[in-house]
């Protein structure tokens, strides 16, 4: 089974799945192994395909939840939030590629301090 | 006949040619290992995203407002072609064979009466299109091919290219560019961007009646908006991995025959070489016993 981190929430995609199409948030894609999380990777946004024989994760960009380095992932954001203040407020198609970008990063650090 | 000397430097010369075509060999075949891994790894990827592209095609199959990155603007009348190149020349047929194909496609469509544009990527296809097709550019991108190619290459690339599609100046858009087979062969092939076309169903695939029950989330058009220009981008610079690979690749079998003929050149050189100075030697005795011999 693999939890994924959906744009409307988390889905788990199991066997025999209805087959689904989904955009993935930043977030933790986990997989488990009956009780047993066996892996856990942060992806940065993406798509997910689901059916019912198979889960394709397409992510931007997928790190280990291991290997996350909390130091990169504060320096990214603040670097976005520069970039925030900097962007002018009436480009919404702009602003909302940085907020997504900036949740992705605010939940890198936070998977990366649930796991440390 | 040459003389000694003149040989001496000829052979001098190719030797030191031979020196410099096989360290660029040993280099190319370095960095071809680097490039093929990466374009073989960016070949799953791609596949993934035009196979899910595929299933939401069907889905919003007959729905209005289809973006024109999916189904093209409906028309027929420009042609967008993007050769991708490398920057640099020593790697034999790899860049002509691009420029071939490219140059029989717009001759194709022009005799059909369709317009042509051209964005050609490296440097060596800027500099052969603007030879005879000048009038036909419309932009360039140069400098890409280095050690590691960024996406943000791919990424502006696709954007121009969405943008045009956007604008309704581009109907039609396709790739040239070699396809990485083996460091032996590179396929020139031609891949249609837009509008998109949908792959024949492996045998693997799932059958095309099960796709229509797809759900999806948050909607068809807010995925397929998020999808199209992610997947113009992917399928870009899967293409731009497979130049870098196919020009490592072709550079390294092309300096390997170079080095190749110096040898054999060397070897010819040299026997003229050694039967001159045998030649001149004998001659030099026949002059001195004659000379003996009339005392």
């Amino acid at each position: 089974m693999a939890v994924l981190p959906g744009m409307e929430g988390d889905i788990a995609a199991m066997p025999e799945h209805a087959p689904m199409m989904l955009l993935l948030r930043g977030g933790v894609v986990a997989l488990h192994e009956g009780d047993v999380v066996t892996d856990r990777f942060f992806v940065a946004g993406g798509f997910a395909d689901i059916t019912g024989t198979r889960c394709t994760v397409l992510a931007d960009k997928a790190v280990p939840v291991s290997e996350i380095s909390i130091d990169n992932a504060t320096a990214q954001l603040e670097a976005l939030s520069e970039i925030w203040d900097k962007t002018d407020k009436t480009d919404m198609t702009r602003l909302s590629a940085l907020q997504d970008q900036i949740l992705a990063v605010r939940a890198e650090i936070d998977a990366g301090v649930g796991n440390a | 006949m040459a003389s000694l000397k003149e040989l001496r430097a000829r052979i001098g010369s190719i030797k030191s040619t031979r020196k410099i075509t096989s360290a660029m060999k040993m280099v190319a075949a370095a960095k071809l290992r680097r490039a093929q891994a990466s374009a073989e790894a960016a070949r799953p990827y791609a596949a993934a995203m035009r196979r899910m592209l595929g299933e939401l095609a069907v889905a919003v199959q007959g729905e209005g407002g289809v973006p024109r990155l999916l189904a093209g603007t409906g028309q027929d009348k420009v042609h967008l072609l993007v050769p991708l190149t490398s920057d640099r020349g020593l790697c034999g047929g790899f860049n002509s064979n691009v420029h071939r194909l490219t140059v029989q496609t717009i001759r194709r469509l022009q005799s059909e009466g369709k317009t042509v544009r051209l964005l050609p990527v490296g440097r060596r296809a800027m500099n052969f299109f603007s030879r005879d097709y000048a009038d036909l550019i419309v932009d360039h991108v140069t400098g890409v091919s280095g050690k590691e190619i960024p996406f943000s290459v791919a990424s502006d690339l696709g954007e121009k290219i969405n943008a045009l599609v956007e604008a309704g100046e581009v109907d039609v858009c396709a790739l040239v560019f070699n396809k990485f087979h083996n460091a032996m062969t590179q396929v020139p092939t031609s891949q249609q961007l837009v509008p998109m076309l949908m792959e024949e169903q492996g045998a693997g695939d799932v059958p095309a009646d099960n796709v229509a029950q797809y759900e999806f989330e948050p909607d068809e058009a807010t995925i397929l908006a998020m999808l199209l220009p992610r997947n113009l981008q992917v399928q870009i610079y899967a293409a731009l991995l497979e130049t870098a690979a196919g020009e490592n690749g072709a550079r390294m079998t092309a300096m390997d025959n170079a080095t190749r003929n110096a040898g054999r050149s060397i070897d010819s050189l040299t026997q003229v070489y050694n039967r001159t100075r045998q030649t001149n030697i004998t001659n030099e005795l026949i002059e001195i016993i004659s000379g003996a011999q009339a005392v």
